[in-house]
């Protein structure tokens, strides 16, 4: 049945929305645990734990994130594991956001001046004590602006699980122009919404990279 | 577990796996061109006194980066035919994903030109070059040699981004595993053999987008 | 016993030879220049006696701890040999307190109160009580090198490495950096400096070293040695820099 686009579709693709900021949200905070592990991996002198976060990170980056959804979704439940399209998108954008802040982070800790280093070790600091004390609060103001901009990179990013059927924007705008036969509207009204959530964070992340350089 | 991996059911499908490596690399580099166009157009926008075209050229920056591809290409290929434009869905993905990757590449053209120093172009004159040399020496060569590398890397993003245009059914690379998957129903193999597929492909690329810069900005005649 | 005690060390980086069997003692309470060219090896055996660099054979004692056994503490050891570097290294997050505080309080596990007291007494001494609160790119480079001086000093080290320290700054900030070191040398403490400074060299070191290719080419009383060198090396040396 054909029908005009009403305030309830708009409702429909807002409530939808959640799901797709929901996803973005879990795959920073899960990537981002992952993450820092792939960036110390990647910085620490021992050759095979660099060589495998480089590995690691060439496999995510060199593979199409739509790939990975889709191993994911039909890979998990040959190991016995069922999962729904939510665990897949999930674990998929996770692992996937993990090799990217993993090089976002691996960056800004390697900005930081080595004499910062030397300069910590000259007062009797153990290693642990110049990573914490010196080089992480540093390197931590540096990455927070590129972090926000990642972080709209993923909500873009959640948009690719629609294909396997989870529903979040894109998939619930899927739905909505099938049943109004709307679809420039609707993909439209979609964009806006997109073009909102992200047009925000990439302002947020220039904001806080100008505020960074002005800082000490 | 109990599942047995059989890859070599995929075996009988070579063909259809060349198919759609060679739609995806014709798409990429179609798209890629297309894209520079736009870009270099979009970049001298962006920099001219024309306030109009100024606009134009961020309000499409900012519109194509801040929203998702996947909706830029349902909007070129569902939504226009209710403008009456009908494209077929190889057109439309050409389509979409140029004007997506034109607004990135804008940005790195950009840069690349805004790298440029008058003072350069002054020296360079002043020891007597013709503008046309000035041109070739002083700005060609170091503007493209400083946005080659984000040029490249954005040639593998957009080899990758194309399997999204699998959703609109061209059959390049990744609709080839939906494709084997409803042969075969082997849906793990097909999709992590296609995955493995896009790796071979950009690990290639990258090796040999580093081999021409080597080749053409670091080992230099020295004459 | 020396306090530094340096017996027979090389040091190499790559193929390039850096330090060729160099020996070398300092007494407690000397004060030791260290001058040569560029690349002649003074900065790096600087940095081997607290062992921010390797040697590759050699021994070297300090205050009785041994700095090339892989048995020793050498985080023990920085806290005890102090080090002041020609780019101040300051800590850009921390104020001008805190980066004195900061290894008192981890290294030293004192409680906030101690540690600042003995932050306020040393910045005090350098001349900088007003600038507690301060953050180094707020300081011009003379201040934030006093800080660095001060930052070691709360330590409480038993010996001192200068490494070029004024190398960096404006002409006119190197002055309130010397006046500092000239009153740690009348407090009797034992000092190492790379420096480019002849007349501090001459009017407050005890001894100068001469570096040249990696070897100790002249090594003696400060003023005798730089107004008479014995060698034609440390000569020329002389006539560039001083001219």
């Amino acid at each position: 049945m054909i029908r005009e686009l009403g305030l309830n579709d708009i409702v429909y693709l807002l409530e939808a929305s959640r799901w797709t900021v929901a996803l973005a949200l879990i795959a920073i905070l899960a990537g981002g645990v992952l993450g820092l592990i792939v960036a110390v991996l990647r910085i620490v002198s021992f050759k095979p734990a660099n060589w495998l976060a480089i590995g690691y990170i060439n496999l995510i980056q060199g593979t199409p994130l739509l790939g990975q959804l889709f191993i994911f979704f039909f890979g998990l439940p040959l190991f016995g594991i069922q999962i729904g399209a939510w665990e897949a998108a999930a674990l998929a954008l996770s692992i996937n956001a993990s090799a990217f802040l993993g090089e976002i982070w691996r960056g800004s800790l390697q900005s930081v001046s080595p004499r910062q280093w030397e300069a910590g070790a000259a007062l009797g600091l153990t290693y642990w004590q110049r990573l914490t004390s010196v080089i992480l609060p540093q390197a931590v103001r540096i990455s927070i602006a590129p972090t926000v901009g990642y972080l709209m990179q993923l909500v873009k990013d959640t948009s690719l699980t629609a294909l396997i059927g989870f529903i979040e924007l894109t998939r619930a705008s899927q739905i909505l122009s099938a049943a109004t036969f709307k679809p420039l509207q609707v993909y439209g009204l979609a964009a806006i919404v997109y073009f909102v959530i992200c047009f925000s964070l990439s302002r947020l992340s220039e904001h806080l990279e100008k505020r960074t350089h002005a800082a000490r | 577990m109990n599942y047995n991996f059989r890859f070599n059911a995929l075996a009988p499908y070579t063909g259809e796996i060349l198919r759609g490596i060679s739609l995806t690399l014709q798409l990429t580099c179609l798209t890629m061109a297309i894209a520079l166009v736009i870009g270099l157009f979009m970049a001298l926008a962006r920099m001219s006194d024309n306030r109009v075209l100024n606009v134009a050229a961020r309000v499409y920056v900012e519109a194509i980066r801040n929203t998702p591809l996947l909706v830029q290409l349902f909007i070129v290929f569902f939504g226009l035919p209710s403008l009456g434009i009908r494209l077929d869905a190889y057109l439309a993905a050409v389509i979409g994903l140029s004007i997506n990757v034109g607004a990135y590449a804008s940005e790195i053209l950009r840069a690349g030109i805004q790298s440029i120093r008058p003072s350069q172009v002054e020296a360079g004159r002043a020891l007597g070059m013709t503008a046309g040399q000035t041109f070739r020496s002083v700005v060609l060569f170091p503007a493209v040699k400083a946005v080659y590398p984000a040029l490249a890397s954005q040639f593998v993003l957009l080899l990758l981004a194309t399997s999204v245009v699998s959703s609109l059914g061209v059959g390049e690379l990744f609709h080839q595993a939906t494709f084997i998957d409803s042969r075969t129903y082997r849906s793990f193999e097909s999709y992590a053999l296609i995955t493995v597929t896009y790796l071979v492909l950009t690990l290639g690329f990258r090796a040999l987008f580093s081999l021409v810069y080597w080749l053409v900005f670091v080992r230099r005649p020295r004459a | 016993m020396p306090l530094v005690e340096i017996t027979d060390i090389h040091k190499s980086f790559g193929k390039v030879d850096v330090l060729k069997n160099i020996s070398l003692t300092v007494e407690k309470g000397e004060i030791v220049s260290v001058i040569g060219r560029s690349g002649s090896g003074k900065s790096t055996l600087l940095r081997c006696i607290n062992g921010l660099e390797r040697v590759q054979s050699g021994r070297i004692v300090v205050d009785g701890m041994e700095v090339t056994s892989p048995a020793t503490n050498i985080n023990a050891l920085r806290e005890r040999v102090g080090m002041v570097f020609q780019s101040y290294n300051l800590f850009p997050h921390l104020t001008v307190e805190r980066n004195v505080t900061l290894a008192l309080k981890k290294v030293r596990r004192m409680s906030n109160d101690a540690a600042r007291d003995i932050a306020r007494t040393m910045v005090a001494k350098v001349g900088l009580a007003d600038k507690l609160g301060a953050y180094p790119d707020e300081l011009s480079g003379g201040q934030q090198q006093r800080v660095a001086i001060a930052r070691s000093l709360a330590m409480q080290p038993t010996m001192m490495l200068f490494d070029e320290i004024t190398s960096a700054l404006d002409p006119e900030l190197v002055g309130e950096v010397l006046k500092v070191l000239e009153e740690l040398a009348r407090e009797g403490m034992t000092m190492m400096l790379v420096t480019h400074e002849m007349n501090f060299a001459k009017n407050v070191a005890d001894r100068v070293v001469f570096m040249h290719q990696g070897n100790v080419h002249e090594d003696g009383p400060a003023r005798d040695t730089l107004i008479e060198p014995r060698t034609p090396e440390l000569r020329s040396f002389l006539s560039a820099v001083l001219h």
